[in-house]
């Protein structure tokens, strides 16, 4: 479903590139760990699927579809076809839980009706259907967490990317969101998570890519984390 | 919109400022054209006749050029004492009448418009029997000149305030984009369109920039109909009256409201661009 060929990303104003000469392929439904030390290149890679940036060179592609050629309509159709989760939650401090969530509906512009019969359902899946009055202030890291997630998967995406979604949650609760994720995969959905949580990596025992420097050191069906940590 | 209340009202008064200024430059334009255009149409040609020329076929002459408004003939009698008559003395030239009299017989041409006299004098130049033409070829022409330099300066003033006005409603937006920045940061990621996005911040603009050429027609409207009110029944002379017509000057304050309402969407589609640019390959 997903394939790099060949892909380097090169930020402006820096000398090495955040991305090497990258290929790779992602099957639909696979549930892959992107590991390795902080700017190895693993936020520059959901970035790039998620096409916020384009490839200095290389092609990704989506489904066969160059992420370059895509036109603005289609990009639109790409991005609301992935759930992205994030290290900060990125919540908005003055809506509700259930409001957050529904906010992913509201933006892509579903009906009333609609965000009230999908919302609760989304919130169940995070165990949070209680909570769904209460603003992000008043949750924990963890349950902020599951708010990012509900508001993910409420349009059903057929990708999920999260960038260190554990970072700011302490190791209990990140062994429920991880567990949350392996979930989601279940259902069919593609699950793409960089992190450094290397017990949660070790445990699952999920498909593994390691970056360093820009590049894949390896890629492993049953993977480890493999670093010290 | 709602928590940044205060914000926006300062700025549609600023709007409100601008535009007001800007159209009180426009209703000076109105009437310093009103103003000329009086003076320019109450020039007169003077057409100077020949001793033994013959009247008659002058005054068909006159009467097959187009443009003209008016004529009168006034004999050398007439124009003797007429010349008496604006020295404040009537009978002062008794003792040239008759023979004596210097003047030439003369015709008075008004034209339709104050741009057809050069032309028109030059026309009558022509004519058999004619002496000579004179309309004060200087005052005219400065008339002229001076209109014409007039709405240059207004229209070069005019878009420098528009201008200013726009870059207020474009710093302000941008401050309430800056303020929402995190919720178009989460938009984005949601998959947002951006029309979605500007949506509401154009929304934003064009009440403010509604608002503000409201504010600034009506208070506008209320203080020239107040002062030209005034002045009409005072003691101006025809020249100088002021534009009253409401047919000439709705379209300008039709023209202030759109204004305001367009300033506003422009401005703040400039405040949200640099937030919704999409990304290029060397981003």
């Amino acid at each position: 479903m997903i394939e790099f060929v060949e892909v380097t990303k090169q930020y402006p104003g820096s000398k090495v590139p955040a991305l090497n000469n990258v290929s790779l392929q992602i099957q639909r439904g696979e549930f892959v760990f992107l590991v390795g030390s902080s700017g190895a290149g693993k936020s520059t890679m959901l970035r790039l699927l998620f096409r916020e940036y384009l490839p200095s060179s290389g092609n990704i592609l989506f489904l066969g579809r160059d992420s370059a050629k895509m036109r603005p309509r289609e990009l639109l159709k790409h991005r609301r076809r992935i759930g992205m989760v994030f290290q900060d939650f990125r919540l908005l401090k003055q809506k509700t839980v259930f409001e957050n969530v529904a906010f992913a509906l509201e933006v892509v512009g579903r009906s009333p009706q609609e965000i009230r019969l999908e919302v609760p359902i989304a919130l169940a899946e995070v165990g949070l259907l209680d909570r769904a009055k209460a603003f992000p202030g008043e949750l924990s890291g963890g349950e902020q967490q599951r708010v990012g997630i509900a508001r993910a998967i409420v349009r059903k995406p057929t990708i999920i990317l999260a960038d260190e979604p554990t970072g700011n949650v302490d190791p209990e609760n990140a062994w429920q969101l991880m567990e949350l994720f392996t979930q989601i995969n279940r259902t069919g959905t593609t699950v793409i998570i960089a992190t450094h949580a290397s017990d949660v990596v070790d445990r699952l025992r999920k498909r593994v890519i390691a970056l360093e420097k820009g590049r894949i050191v390896r890629d492993e069906k049953r993977g480890v984390y493999g670093y010290e940590s | 919109m709602r928590r940044n209340f205060w914000l926006a009202m300062v700025t549609a008064s600023m709007i409100a400022v601008s535009i007001a200024i800007f159209g009180v430059f426009l209703l000076l334009s109105v009437n310093v054209g009103q103003v000329m255009q009086n003076i320019a149409g109450n020039v007169e040609i003077a057409v100077f006749l020949e001793d033994r020329a013959d009247t008659n076929s002058v005054l068909s002459a006159i009467k097959g050029l187009s443009g003209v408004a008016e004529y009168t003939f006034v004999s050398r009698e007439q124009g003797l004492l007429d010349f008496g008559q604006t020295l404040g003395e009537k009978d002062l030239f008794l003792v040239l009448a008759g023979e004596n009299n210097p003047l030439p017989n003369m015709f008075r041409v008004r034209t339709l418009d104050a741009t057809l006299v050069p032309a028109m004098a030059d026309a009558l130049r022509k004519v058999r029997g004619v002496e000579a033409v004179d309309y004060g070829e200087d005052l005219v022409a400065q008339l002229l000149n001076m209109t014409r330099w007039l709405n240059s300066m207004f229209l070069a003033i005019s878009l420098f305030l528009g201008l200013g006005a726009m870059l207020l409603i474009v710093t302000i937006i941008r401050l309430s984009v800056m303020a929402r920045q995190e919720e178009i940061g989460v938009m984005k990621y949601l998959g947002a369109s951006n029309w979605y996005i500007r949506l509401p911040f154009i929304l934003e603009g064009a009440t403010m920039g509604l608002l503000g050429s409201l504010i600034a027609t009506l208070s506008l409207g209320a203080v020239y109909f107040r002062l030209t009110s005034n002045l009409q029944n005072g003691v101006l002379p025809f020249l100088f009256r002021p534009v009253t017509e409401v047919a000439a000057l709705w379209p300008i304050f039709a023209f202030l409201l759109l204004l305001g309402f367009f300033l506003g969407i422009i401005g703040s589609l400039l405040s949200v661009r640099k937030y919704l640019r999409e990304v290029r390959r060397t981003a």
